[in-house]
Parts: structure tokens; sequence; C-alpha cells
């Protein structure tokens, strides 16, 4: 059944991937991109990470592809033109990526050490408290660090939207 | 009994329960927004309008689906089944109930419980945003674009204080799931003030209730908020270009919408299905009370039917046996379990339902940058400091 569900939802972000490339207009891109972490939200839950799952949906899919989504509908952008192929493209460029991701595959595979891939359903501290008591006692540094990060970029940008300083 | 057999049949039962009762909603709020403006409403198909939903779904089905010249047809398509399918979905991490046995089968009134529930919730409606934006965009028109554009902004705006009204209950209950939500607020302070978050010990929610209940209007585009589909300036927003089942999709995921943030309110504020006084002193009977009194309004006037109106001469007394009948129901020992939470349950949010259209009956509409400033300088603040009030209650009162 994870498997199964796994496979599935691999597939569908995978697929997603490929036509947020293909398409030629920009608001079918960035669906596609929604589409990619949506999918890829179920893939956490499967692993155990509801929390991330959630908040994967909710941020990413839910605020930051509005967001994106509305400034393309704001600008009105249009389907962008076909430039004219390259003729080296089908003869170079595609068996180039296919090798490229056949070696990595071979790599992966050489290189993992034996039964420690990821089984479904083994972890559990995936809920809103362990995330919570982690964020508060092990990872408090980063934690405030990056908030602090956040914080000057919302400055920066409030400062840079302002129309007279 | 077999888990998968026993969700199909939950989630059938679900499903139908709350079609209809979106169609009926219809019916409820025109009533309602008739009576308000002292119209009799809806009245000619059926006793008081009461086949008035079933004659508009026939009437949407059967009309011509038209599909625009110039949309970009997929996604013109692929909008309503966005919207109506993340409309029902959120509905199925809701308890209307709590666990019963019945036949030798112990399980809980509603589908399933989620230990992210309310983050489930949120999720959805977040997404629900593209359904409106992409019909908006898709179907190449300026009012339904425009709609679209106030749409999207209107709900990032809102999902904020909604959030933040949301957390403070959390909080107080310290869990994410609906179930654990609504045992958190059983008891009662004295004895007999309700231990609902609304009521909560040191800091009441009340301000986290109120906001949470603005920012639903918001996201749901009801009236004061309904700027995506104000039809005096914009036809009808985001949905101009739909006509038949399509449109009859948005139509549905609306009034779904309602219905799941009207029952995730009564869960994070008024108590879930607990009741409002402690059943020591009889809050049992209230349902059979309270239906014995409706059987005699239709006894009553049944004997004074009017005699233009010849229909309620049979139609008041079948009300009257009806409602005698769903009291004796109360009474039944092996049933109380099930229906009694499942009146309180529905009783608060059938009240919110209720205050949705009454609103949408006296407000006007928000302008548009009156409606974004509301949300930030107002709304949004206030969220912040009752959340940070609420923190440092909590962080006070437990060990």
């Amino acid at each position: 059944m994870d498997a199964m569900l796994f496979l599935t939802f691999a597939a569908i972000a995978v697929a997603c991937a490929i036509n947020l490339v293909l398409q030629t207009h920009p608001i079918a891109s960035a669906l596609s991109l929604v589409g990619v972490m949506g999918s890829l939200a179920v893939l956490y839950l499967l692993l155990g990470g509801e929390f991330i799952a959630a908040v994967q949906l909710i941020v990413y899919a839910g605020a930051i592809m509005v967001l994106f989504l509305f400034v393309i509908m704001l600008l009105n952008a249009a389907a962008e033109k076909k430039v004219k192929k390259p003729a080296l493209k089908g003869v170079v460029a595609v068996p180039l990526v296919l090798t490229f991701l056949v070696l990595v595959a071979y790599l992966i595979q050489a290189q993992a050490p034996r039964g420690t891939g990821v089984k479904f359903g083994e972890f559990t501290g995936g809920g809103a408290l362990d995330i919570g008591r982690s964020l508060f006692s092990t990872y408090i540094l980063p934690f405030e660090v990056t908030s602090i990060v956040i914080l000057i970029a919302i400055l920066g940008a409030v400062v840079l939207a302002r129309k007279e300083i | 009994m077999n888990f998968y057999i026993l969700s199909l049949l939950k989630a059938g039962l679900l499903a139908f329960v709350l079609l209809t009762f979106c169609a009926y909603l219809v019916w409820i709020e025109r009533k309602v927004l008739a009576h308000i403006q002292l119209r009799p409403g809806p009245y000619r198909v059926g006793p008081h309008g009461l086949l008035q939903p079933l004659s508009d779904l026939i009437k949407l089905i059967t009309k011509e689906g038209l599909i625009p010249g110039n949309v970009s047809t997929v996604m013109y398509l692929f909008a309503p089944f966005l919207a109506v399918a993340l409309a029902l979905i959120s509905i199925v991490t809701i308890p209307f109930g709590p666990e019963f046995e019945i036949f030798g089968v112990r399980t809980w009134l509603g589908l399933t419980d989620l230990n992210i529930g309310v983050l489930f919730i949120l999720a959805m409606s977040s997404l629900g945003v593209y359904a409106t934006a992409i019909g908006g965009w898709a179907s190449n028109s300026k009012y339904a674009l425009l709609g679209g554009l106030r749409s999207s902004a209107q709900m990032i705006s809102y999902e904020l204080p909604m959030a933040l009204a949301l957390v403070a209950p959390i909080l107080i209950a310290n869990t994410l799931s609906f179930r654990e939500l609504a045992e958190a607020q059983s008891g009662f302070h004295f004895g007999l003030l309700p231990k609902w978050h609304i009521f909560a010990a040191p800091f009441p929610q009340v301000f986290s209730f109120i906001i949470f209940l603005i920012a639903a209007f918001a996201e749901t585009n009801r009236v004061p908020f309904d700027l995506p589909e104000a039809e005096t300036e914009l036809v009808a927003g985001f949905h101009t270009e739909y006509t038949s089942t399509m449109f009859a999709a948005f139509f549905t995921a609306e009034y779904a919408n309602i219905v799941t943030i009207c029952c995730v309110t009564t869960l994070l504020f008024l108590g879930g299905w607990h009741p409002l006084f402690p059943s020591e002193y009889g809050s049992d009977f209230i349902p059979v009370i309270l239906l014995l009194g409706v059987a005699g309004m239709f006894f009553f006037h049944a004997g004074q039917a009017v005699k233009t109106r010849l229909w309620d001469r049979f139609s008041f007394p079948v009300g009257g046996v009806v409602t005698l009948g769903l009291a004796g129901l109360f009474l039944i020992p092996m049933l109380k379990p099930i229906l009694v939470p499942f009146f309180w349950f529905a009783a608060k949010t059938l009240l919110l339902i209720f205050v949705f259209i009454w609103v949408r009956g006296t407000l006007p509409r928000f302008r548009y940058d009156q409606l974004m400033r509301f949300a930030w300088t107002f709304l949004f603040p206030v969220a912040v400091v009752n959340l940070l009030v609420t923190a440092l209650a909590v962080a006070l009162t437990t060990k």
C-alpha cells in the first residue's frame, strides 16, 4: 500500500516537474509546480512527517504559489514564443541527460550501504509536538538566526516597496 | 465490522447528508433573507418552497453546458472540479459527535481523525484559492479575471488573522486533532458554565472567536466581503462565464465551505457536541422540548389554516406528526447517546450558519481598500495581541 502510494505520487511529482518545463504559458507552469509541491507533501506524509506535509501545503502550495499566480495574472504574462529549436537538441542533449540520470542512479545504487533504506511508517517523530520540542531545544540557535534573517528580508521588502522614504 | 466497509458506509452517508444539506442551505438562505426583507421567499414549488432545491438542481443539470470560445478549456473545466473536490474533502476530519456503540460496533460519529486535523482544514482552504483564481483567469473575461484576482488577494490576507485566531484555542487544548479539541472542552466551571473555549478560564476566547468568524466570512467570500463576486461591479465575479453543472459545482463548493467553517468554529470555540448546561439539569431533554414546541406550532397553525392556502390543511399536520416522531427518537435509550450530542453539534453549527445569513441580510459590502486596510491594520494586530495574551495565560496556568 505504502509502496503503491509512493510510486503513484513520485510519478505525479516527476510528471508535473517535466510539464513545468514543457509548458509555454507561465500560469500552466506555476500550476505544475503546485502539483509537484502537493505530491511532495504526500511523500512527506508517507515518511511520517505529517506536520511538515501540512506546512508544505499551507505555506508553499497555499501561500507562496498563490502569490506567484497572482503576480503572473496581474502582469498578464502571455505564453512565451517558441524559438527555433537547435538541430543538435535531439541528437546530443537528450542522450546526454539520459546518460547523466543513469550515472546518478548507478552511483547511488553502488554507494549507498545495503539495508539502510527508508522504511515507510518507521519514523514517528513528525508530529507538531516533537518538531516544536526540537526547534526550541536542540535547534534553538539556527531557528532564531533564521527568523532574524527572514525579519531582515521582510524589512528590506517593505523599504523597497515604499514609494517615498 | 471491517474497517473499510464501515468507512465506505460512513463516507456515503456523509456525502449524501452534506450535499443534501448544501442544497437545502440555499433554501434556508433564501427564506431567511426573504423574511429579513419582509417577503415570503420561495413559495411555489412544494409546500413553502421545500422542493425548490430539487427543481433548481434539475434546472442546473439540464441546462446546456456552454464553453465560451476564448477560454483555455482544460483549466476552465478543471477549476469547478477543484473547487468542489477541495470543499468536500475538508469535511472528513470533522467529528460530529463522540464515540458510540450500536449493534455491537464501536465507532465515532464522523469519518476520520487526523493528528493534524486543524492544519489539514487550513491547507484545504488555502488550496481553495486556486479554484477561484484559475476559474477567473481561464474564463478570459475582464469581470471574471478581476474577481479571481480579488479573491486570491483577499483570501491570502484573511488567512493570516484566521490562522492566528485559531492558534489561541489550540494552545489551550494543546492538540491539533478535532476530537481531542472537543474532548478538552467537556465539563463545567462551578458545575454550571460549560468549559468551552469561548468561556476558557483565565482568558475567555471571545476575541479569537470574533476574529475567526470575521476571517471566515472573508474566506468563504460572503457578504460583507463578497468582492470576488460583487454583482453590482463584476456581474458575478469569477464564475461569470460558467453555466450549468460547472456553475452548480462552484455553488456547491461555496455552501460546503460555509458548512465546514461553521463546524470548525463550533469545534474550536463552542465546545463541539458538549451541551450548554449539565445533563443533571436536564439538558438531554432540550431537543425533545424544542421539537414538541415545533409540533405544537404546526398543529396550532393547521387549525387556523387560511382558506386560500388549502394545502396547509394537509402539510401542517403532517409536519407536526413528523416532528413528534423525531422528538420520540430522542427518547429511545439506544439512540440517545448518538442523537443528543449530534443535536448540540448541529444546533451550534446551524446557529452560526444563521449568523452568516443574517449578516448577509444586514451589512453592506466593503470597498476594496477598506477590506485590505481592515485586514492588515486592524484584524491582524488584534489577533497577534490576543494570541500573546492567551499564550501568557496558558503559560501561567499550566504547571
